[in-house]
């Protein structure tokens, strides 16, 4: 069915160069001179939501620094606990220095610190970026606002428009990376159903399956994803495919939010699996 | 029922204070009725904008208990039990009197936005869109023009010197109904940048959270307005795009 619009326009001709209108600047503001006039508990959610991130950057730190214990071997006579399992912990994924034990594929020979250092670049880069993540710690930690209608500690601001802020804007290119890094830890949760004696599946697999799909809703409601794989379009009807695209990821964009804080619990859970399996502290329990 | 307390602000340019007024519960009120009740007695001089009573003319702003609210959409019910209830004007535009603010700023703002400059017309001598061409702005034109969200917003809420070179989300929805405008050819992308002030707001959500017609002012208008400033300036690969298949930066943009 085609249906056509016939609109009328006036047509103006105008010219967006960049002037600025004056406006008149001052006058006097009513209220009282006071921070904030808002009731009860507004410092709350941010509060909450900079503690949530305090304790995963201390854990992941942790993780990081720790180097051991990241995975568990599938052959039985591997120097880790080996319990006949190919889990490797997503802090640790791809492992590419010569320190890893999880594989011979050494690429980078010359790094001497732990394995997760090199790679958390990338994912650490686009949680950084991340238009959610943004809110959360300019609010939280910069209190730029503290809180809606809270008034701020700051007598200037300049947003994101100055070094380092400014670099907020390359969030599509961890975005990219972020794509690539969601392909390996469904490769890491494929790999999870191997097991010594064949395939099955244990706990630990059910853990893996359960972060990949979390790591691909976050990365798929990425706001630099909606905008690049149709948002950019002015003329859906030109574009179905761009336009089917971002009709989907339009579904899931509104729970960026809630995405951000399951795959980032649930991928610090999933490393702490790994390491107390690795430790020999529980038994990764198998049910076929 | 029992009795409601209103602290109201009553003053103009040269300062002002806190009244306090009493007067009795009523049920199924809102708070704009509060207000008219007290102008109706005890302070007849009491100033107070208001017209439709229905959150469609956007003219009741103002802060209640702190926040920026339509007083005619705000149920006393919905407010602590027992407690006084504030009412102060909208903080970030000058005070007339009382309740009421210059909102002025607004519309010079408006006035900077480059106004639809439309294609060619088609052989027939008119344009065609579809739905799904234009279903994103409908959203946009939901606006009240109540300015809820640019007196929420910190970037001039809590910087006055702010207000010369940022428009505020009010008119961001503005500029990104324009942009994904399917007949419009003009290119505000720098405009946007660098007089607008789109890069300084930090996505930080107040504008969000207080808009009564809940139109999604970061996530739909604000978040694709700053990436689309991406595609023009921040983007090498795409400025590199460019260079090889000499497009425009805005004929990419466009499908
Ligand atoms: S999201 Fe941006 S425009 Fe909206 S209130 Fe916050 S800083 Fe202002
Ligand atoms: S966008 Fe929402 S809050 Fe802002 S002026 Fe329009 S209706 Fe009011
Ligand atoms: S990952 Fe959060 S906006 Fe891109
Ligand atoms: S009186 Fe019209 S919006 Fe409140």
């Amino acid at each position: 069915m085609t249906r056509y619009g016939v609109i009328l326009v006036t047509l103006t001709d105008s010219n967006p160069k960049p002037v600025s209108t004056p406006v008149s600047l001052g006058g006097a503001r009513g209220g009282p001179k006071v921070k904030t006039l808002r009731k009860g508990a507004w410092w709350l959610p941010q509060l909450a939501s900079g503690v949530g991130l305090a304790l995963f950057v201390a854990y992941a730190s942790w993780t990081a620094i720790r180097n051991g214990h990241y995975y568990v071997g599938i052959m039985p006579s591997h120097y880790y606990v080996g319990s006949g399992r190919d889990y490797l912990s997503p802090f640790y994924s791809p492992c590419l220095t010569n320190s890893c034990v999880n594989t011979s594929n050494h690429v980078f020979n010359w790094w001497k610190l732990s394995p997760a250092f090199l790679i958390l670049i990338f994912p650490g880069g686009f949680r950084a970026t991340c238009y959610y993540y943004r809110k959360a710690y300019y609010r939280s930690f910069w209190f730029s606002p503290p809180a809606c209608a809270v008034t701020e500690p700051h007598k200037k601001y300049s947003g994101e428009t100055k070094f380092p802020l400014i670099l907020n804007n390359i969030h599509r290119y961890f975005w990219y990376f972020a794509v690539v890094f969601a392909g390996i830890l469904t490769y890491d949760a494929v790999l999870a159903f191997r097991f010594s004696g064949g395939i099955g599946v244990g706990l630990g697999t059910l853990i893996f399956v359960v972060n990949a799909v979390l790591i691909w809703l976050y990365t798929l409601s990425c706001h630099a994803c909606r905008h690049l794989c149709g948002g950019h379009t002015n003329t859906f009807s030109k574009a179905p495919v761009r336009y089917w695209f971002w009709k989907k990821i339009s579904v899931i964009n509104p729970h960026h939010m809630l995405f951000a804080w399951l795959s980032l619990v649930w991928i610090g859970f999933t490393d702490f699996y790994v390491y107390l399996v690795a430790m020999g502290t529980i038994h990764d329990p198998k049910f076929f | 029922m029992s009795d409601i307390t209103v602290r109201i602000w009553r003053g103009d340019e040269n300062g002002g204070e806190f009244k306090e007024y009493v007067v009795p519960a009523q049920e199924g009120e809102v708070v704009l009725d509060v207000v008219h009740r007290v102008q109706a007695g005890q302070a007849p001089d009491l100033a107070v904008r208001w017209n439709c009573k229905a959150g469609k003319c956007g003219s009741c702003s103002a802060e209640i208990n702190g926040r920026p609210r339509l007083m005619c959409m705000t149920r006393m019910n919905s407010l602590p039990e027992g407690e006084p209830v504030t009412i102060t004007p909208m903080k970030t535009f000058p005070i007339i009197r009382d309740l009421v603010t210059d909102v002025s700023f607004n519309f010079e703002k408006l006035k900077e936005v480059p106004a639809l400059k439309p294609k060619p017309r088609e052989k027939d001598g008119t344009y065609r869109m579809m739905q799904q061409d234009i279903e994103r702005g409908q959203e946009f034109r939901k606006c009240i023009e109540c300015f809820l969200c640019q007196d929420v917003c910190h970037v001039i809420r809590d910087h006055e010197e702010n207000k010369e070179n940022y428009a505020g989300p009010r008119l961001f929805i503005r500029y990104a109904d324009l942009e994904m405008h399917p007949l419009d050819t003009n290119d505000r992308r720098k405009l946007l940048q660098e007089k607008a002030g789109l890069g300084m707001c930090n996505i930080t959500k107040c504008c969000t959270e207080v808009c009564p017609e809940h139109i999604h002012i970061t996530d739909n208008a604000i978040i694709p307005l700053k990436e689309r400033v991406v595609d023009d300036r921040y983007d090498p690969i795409a400025w590199l795009g460019r260079k090889i298949f000499k497009r425009s930066s805005k004929t990419q943009a466009s499908a």
